[in-house]
């Protein structure tokens, strides 16, 4: 295997052309563990993290740009971030240890394609864009619609992921995201649930998002969840309304980290929790400029 | 039987030592710095990110040296186990981890010792939960965590009143 | 005396009348450890060095048809290629043809991870390329992976020769069953009848592994002579060097063991698997092997500690008298025979006086990899049967589980369950221990459980041995055969410091190779402290013999008027000064020669251990979570030589049983591969799962060694399965009698009471 740190994305490009069997990396947190366990060695690795782009954090306007090389810790020691999308920072606080945050990144957590990814169900959400750096420059693909399923994704061979877009939260809006794990750290997510809502000032819910992770080939958006929240005040009806949505649109296997049954109760339990936090938030954010 | 496998000349510091070495770019930083420079204080408990007996810190970030490349260590400054105690005098952290009996077999205190350096050096008066939280990349199988927790906490202590 | 919190690490022990025994200086080794020095085998480099890597089974049961190993003999930098066929037959039977086929398999491989066959190359990279080349052909042949389906009539058998021993009349068809075990004791039945309430369950545990940090790892050198060298990573060295001339039929005396630094076994590295194998491509290479395990293959081919299903049944009258109880259990073994259900069954009801007892195991072979102790073997489960279901009559007597246990508590002179009497034990004094503790006093929060049950571990003396050299500047060097896993060196120090008079870092606690101090059995059975101590007691008392002798030379009086007092000689009618060891080594030319001692013993009298914990649990009714809120343990050490890794040995085990109880498991698919062979989803517990673990030190003196000491090693590992559970019944009301208490599991539970 060899090792090549382009500073620029055309490079990286290049490089994929000329190596059908290169593969892109940036903490490579989940590349090596997969060659440890007997996935072939690429011929190359092509490390992203010495171009700018895809390892920078800004705020241009009112969209964040989150380089998609950045490593996580980046996210969650980022005060103004973390304001904004206290979901999503939490999100990549979970992604395994402290050691491996400093590596991870969020293209990477997308692009390793596993359904339980931590940091999609909360981009889905906020709605967030990838940018995408193809043969015909960038192009902009929403975050839910990047992965296809366990392993694949909608990027060619000679793709990458540069960086995501995400929008400033409208006013009186924040987000939540929660996961099942056996520990109390360290473990992949049993089940994910990423909420956002924005209330008005009355605390009726405006609009809510909700997306599903590690209960079905790929995250999975929740419009039955959405429906019922919007036009609530998060009363317990509704909560119950959006977790039995939760639980109904699991598609869930049966594996080494949990069963079918579990991942659909609890599925809901997490939509509902998230759902007051994300809730609880907006209010207490009450009187502080958005 | 000729050989198949190419290596990267790579520049680096290590413990504040200007050093350089050769690698087949498909090795982990963690089998560089043990195999090519001798410093065999970080190990290898898992070779997948889960354990952080690799645990040293490159360009002021905590990491799994099991998790990256040699060659991207190239231009970086690393620190290790072997680079904590200065001019003689033992970090507080491992002295504390001394007097604490924090150690049974001592297979994971290098990584310990380094993350949580990395934890004080950012937060010098941790509560006992974010000592445990900060530490969780850190597996130890023989002390369940106790007198590590009671050191971590105690050298805190050292350090904020050496500081003040 | 209890000790919670830790007292200035060094100075005088001042209540107990000891110096040093029961201090806690800093560990001798511990400068080396905290600066990374520390070396461990996979540290090691040898010049010339080659790396091994080692072929496994992808298959759970299956004939090997052949090896092709051409392709790899012809790759890049490959020195040597061994399989099975390079070692020496192996006997048809018995612990000597396990061991071997172990190693690497001869005609079958009995599980995946079997290991196979094996290169030698100039790098890692290179052995594993190397190794991916070599084409194994397999027949595969039908496996089973648990005790119900290895136990069935139909079942695939894996030893066509394995007849159950235990049974009489000798059974004629082979099985899967190797032995059955009975214990009995009076009338079970008289005893139900005598019961007010009988409760039965029947549990199920699955397998763990011990889970240390340090994958195996050894470097052999094979000289051009026959003689060969090893370092290694072991809990014994001279049983790696029996047990690898035995499996290579090669001498004992050809063989040296040079003790790396371990990093963890729990029982673990009792055994040998890789260096066999490093020293047959050692000779065909003509250079140094080294092989280190990945995590992997320590998950796939080591350990584990066997999975069980016991059934349990106790009869109580109404006054908490425990009347009967009548067991049925059956361990897992993995490949080959073991002894996991006979363990089970000795120490199943070992906390209870009964008149009647009835208890019968199964050990039972399948394909899985062999079973290697994992501290206190068997107990885990066996406490987990026996202390849910009497902590289940407690609540139905409305006793508290504590009074119960004091009330059913055996003392010296009690019969064991097992056959002999107990000796001095410490049960009663840990159950009071943790009545009156702090944890058990307070109030539990609300809406938490509160779990508490015992544990029982014989602990072993076996062969020891020590040398202890005064130096020239009255300096001691003490060298023992015991490799240090958590603070030996340190603890065997303490001891001669005590004995000698001689500040305890004035004393230099060595772990010698094989040829450089007696024969030492392997440190298990919570031994070391306990018979490794008794042979540095035993050579320094020799010693200090010697010392007065050569006091009485210089004085030139008899040697009953000298007597060793506070580190020195002392004349006894006062005509001279005391002699100190300094003053008489620095004279030793003059009186006889350089002074050291070396004791060798078969330590008799090991005291048995007993622990009781109680933990207070949080479960989160939505989802199944646990959370460990408060843990305490009490636990009889006869002694503490050093209190803080007494403690540490107690936290340590407390924490693996934890881990045990809430998440550890193996899991295979139906095709027999191992699904979570690494620590992301074999789950041990990591910093923010547990809390501290409250630690009270029980002081019952084992009147057989000469400062009291038991050995605090493994019994700590025993109660916290039923501790958790019982604790989880608690705060739910769910009795879970299968474990782990993973989340999904107790969620079913909690989901189906509805």
């Amino acid at each position: 295997m060899r090792y090549a740190a382009p500073t620029t994305t055309d490079e990286v490009r290049a490089l994929l052309g000329s190596n059908p069997d290169a593969i892109v990396f940036a903490g490579a947190t989940d590349v090596v563990p997969q060659m440890r366990g007997g996935r072939p060695e690429p011929s190359l690795a092509i490390d992203l993290k010495k171009i700018d782009r895809l390892m920078s954090v800004s705020l241009d306007g009112d969209t964040w740009h989150i380089g998609a090389a950045a490593p996580t810790s980046l996210l969650t020691h980022n005060a103004d971030f973390t304001a904004d999308f206290p979901g999503i920072s939490e999100a990549a606080g979970l992604i395994g240890s402290d050691q491996i945050q400093n590596r991870c990144s969020l293209g990477g957590n997308l692009c390793n394609a596993s359904p339980a990814a931590d940091s999609v169900p909360v981009l889905v959400v906020n709605d967030a864009v990838a940018v995408i750096a193809g043969a015909d420059g960038d192009r902009r693909v929403p975050v839910a619609d990047v992965v296809t399923g366990p392993g694949q994704t909608s990027l060619a061979h000679d793709e990458i992921v540069v960086c995501f877009e995400i929008a400033r939260p409208a006013a009186r809006t924040s987000d939540a995201y929660l996961r099942l794990i056996p520990r109390t750290e360290m473990d992949i997510a049993v089940v994910g649930a990423g909420v956002r809502l924005t209330l008005g000032d009355d605390g009726t819910v405006s609009a809510a998002s909700v997306a599903l992770g590690a209960v079905a080939p790929t995250v999975v958006r929740v419009p039955d969840a959405e429906a019922a929240l919007v036009g609530s005040r998060l009363d317990d009806d509704a909560l119950a309304a959006a977790a039995a949505a939760a639980s109904e649109a699991c598609n869930p296997i049966d594996d080494k980290r949990g069963t079918i049954t579990y991942r659909r109760q609890v599925a809901g339990v997490l939509t509902r929790r998230a759902t007051n936090i994300a809730g609880e938030r907006v209010t207490n954010a009450q009187g502080v400029s958005q | 039987m000729s050989r198949t496998h190419v290596r990267t000349h790579v520049t680096c510091e290590v413990n504040g030592d200007a050093v350089d070495f050769l690698t087949e770019d498909g090795e982990s930083l963690l089998n560089a710095l043990r195999d090519e420079l001798g410093l065999t204080g970080a190990k290898e408990g898992c070779g997948t990110g889960d354990c952080g007996a690799c645990s040293i810190i490159m360009d002021g970030r905590l990491q799994c040296s099991c998790l990256i490349f040699a060659p991207e260590a190239n231009g970086t400054q690393i620190t290790t186990c072997e680079g904590l105690a200065t001019a003689g005098e033992l970090h507080p952290l491992q002295q504390c981890f001394l007097e604490g009996a924090a150690l049974q077999c001592g297979v994971c205190t290098p990584g310990f010792l380094v993350a949580a350096k990395v934890l004080l050096d950012e937060n010098p008066d941790p509560t006992e939960t974010e000592v445990r939280y900060a530490l969780a990349g850190n597996l130890c199988r023989c002390t369940g965590y106790d007198k590590i927790v009671r050191s971590v906490l105690d050298a805190g202590v050292q350090i904020r009143t050496s500081a003040a | 005396m209890s000790t919670t919190e830790a007292p200035p690490n060094t100075g005088t022990n001042g209540n107990s009348g000891y110096r040093w025994v029961g201090t806690r200086p800093v560990r001798h080794d511990g400068l080396d450890k905290v600066a990374g020095k520390a070396r461990y085998a996979a540290d090691l480099v040898l010049p010339g060095m080659l790396h091994g890597h080692i072929v496994r089974s992808p298959h759970p049961h299956a004939r090997i048809i052949s090896i092709d190993t051409s392709a790899a003999e012809a790759m890049p930098g490959v020195r040597a290629v061994v399989t099975g066929a390079d070692f020496r037959e192996p006997p048809p039977k018995g612990a000597d043809r396990n061991l071997m086929c172990t190693v690497i398999a001869r005609d079958k491989v009995l599980y995946t991870g079997h290991a196979v066959a094996a290169v030698a190359a100039s790098t890692r990279r290179e052995a594993k390329a190397a190794a991916e080349a070599i084409d194994v052909t397999y027949e595969l042949l039908p496996h089973v992976l648990n005790i119900a389906n290895a136990m069935a009539d139909d079942a695939p058998v894996l030893h066509d020769n394995m007849f159950t021993r235990g049974v009489e009349p000798r059974p004629t068809e082979p099985s899967n069953v190797a032995a059955r075990t009975v214990y009995e004791r009076g009338d079970v039945e008289q005893g139900f009848a005598e019961a007010d309430i009988v409760i039965e369950r029947e549990f199920s545990t699955q397998a763990v592994h011990q889970g240390y940090i340090e994958p195996h790892a050894c470097v052999v050198d094979c000289g051009q002579d026959g003689k060969t060298m090893i370092w290694c990573s072991s809990q014994g060295h001279f049983k790696v060097r029996s047990a690898t001339a035995t499996v290579l039929g090669w001498d004992t005396s050809q063989i040296k063991v040079i003790p790396a630094e371990i990093g963890g076994g729990f029982g673990g590295k009792t055994t040998i698997y890789i260096e066999p194998v490093a020293a047959l491509l050692s000779t065909k290479a003509g250079r140094p092997v080294k092989i280190v395990m990945s995590r992997e293959d320590v998950f796939r081919a080591t350990g584990p500690a066997p999975g069980s299903i016991i059934k349990m049944k106790v009869g109580a009258r109404s006054d908490g008298t425990i009347t009967t109880a009548k067991a049925w259990l059956a361990y897992e073994n993995g490949a080959f025979q073991g002894i996991a259900a006979m363990l089970g069954c000795m120490c199943v009801v070992s906390s209870y006086t009964l008149d009647h007892l009835y208890v019968e195991g199964f050990d039972v072979v399948m394909n899985r990899p062999v079973n290697v102790a994992y501290r206190a073997p068997s107990a885990p489960a066996a406490a987990f049967a026996t202390e849910s279901v009497v902590d289940e009559i407690a609540r139905q007597l409305g006793m508290d589980p504590i009074d119960l246990r004091l009330h059913n508590c055996p003392s010296q002179g009690d019969p064991t369950p097992y056959g002999p009497k107990w000796p001095v034990i410490g049960l009663r004094d840990c159950l009071e221990a943790i009545r009156d503790s702090d944890h058990y006093q307070s109030a539990l929060p609300s809406g938490q459980g509160r779990g508490v049950a015992t544990g029982f571990w014989f602990n072993i003396g076996e062969a020891s041995s020590a040398t202890v050299n005064l130096n020239e500047n009255g300096t001691a060097t003490v060298i023992t055969g015991s490799p240090d896993i958590g603070g030996s060196r340190v603890s065997m120090a303490i001891m001669a410091a005590e004995e000698l008079g001689l500040d305890v870092h004035l004393i230099q606690p060595v772990v010698g190779d094989t040829e450089v101090v007696g024969f030492t059995d392997v440190t298990e059975g919570s031994r070391a402290t306990f018979a490794t101590g008794m042979a540095v007691v035993e050579a320094c008392r020799d010693l200090k013999r010697q010392l007065c002798g050569r006091a009485a030379k210089t004085w030139d009086c008899d040697i009953e008027q000298v007597d060793w007092v506070d580190g020195a000689a002392v004349h006894g009618p006062g005509e001279h000064d005391p002699l100190t060891i300094a003053a008489i080594t620095a004279g030793a030319k003059r009186t006889g020669g350089p002074l050291g001692a070396t004791a060798s013993l078969n330590a008799r009298g090991a005291g048995p251990a007993f622990s009781v914990q109680v933990a207070d649990v949080s479960v989160d009714n939505e989802t199944g979570c646990i959370s460990v809120e408060r843990y305490t343990t009490a636990q009889d050490a006869g002694t503490a030589i050093h209190p803080s890794y007494v403690e540490g040995q107690m936290q340590g085990g407390v924490a693996q049983g934890i881990g045990w109880a809430l998440n550890e498991e193996y899991i295979y698919t139906d095709d027999g591969t191992l699904e979570n062979p690494g620590f992301l989803d074999y789950r041990i517990p990591v910093a923010s799962d547990l809390p501290m673990i409250e630690t009270i030190i029980v002081e019952v003196p084992n009147p057989s060694h000469p400062y009291g000491v038991r050995g605090v090693g493994e019994v700590g590992i025993v109660p916290p399965l039923p501790t958790m559970a019982n604790a989880v019944a608690d705060a739910t009301g769910c009795r879970i009698t299968d474990l782990p208490l993973s989340p999904p599991r107790v969620l079913r539970e909690i989901s189906a009471q509805g």
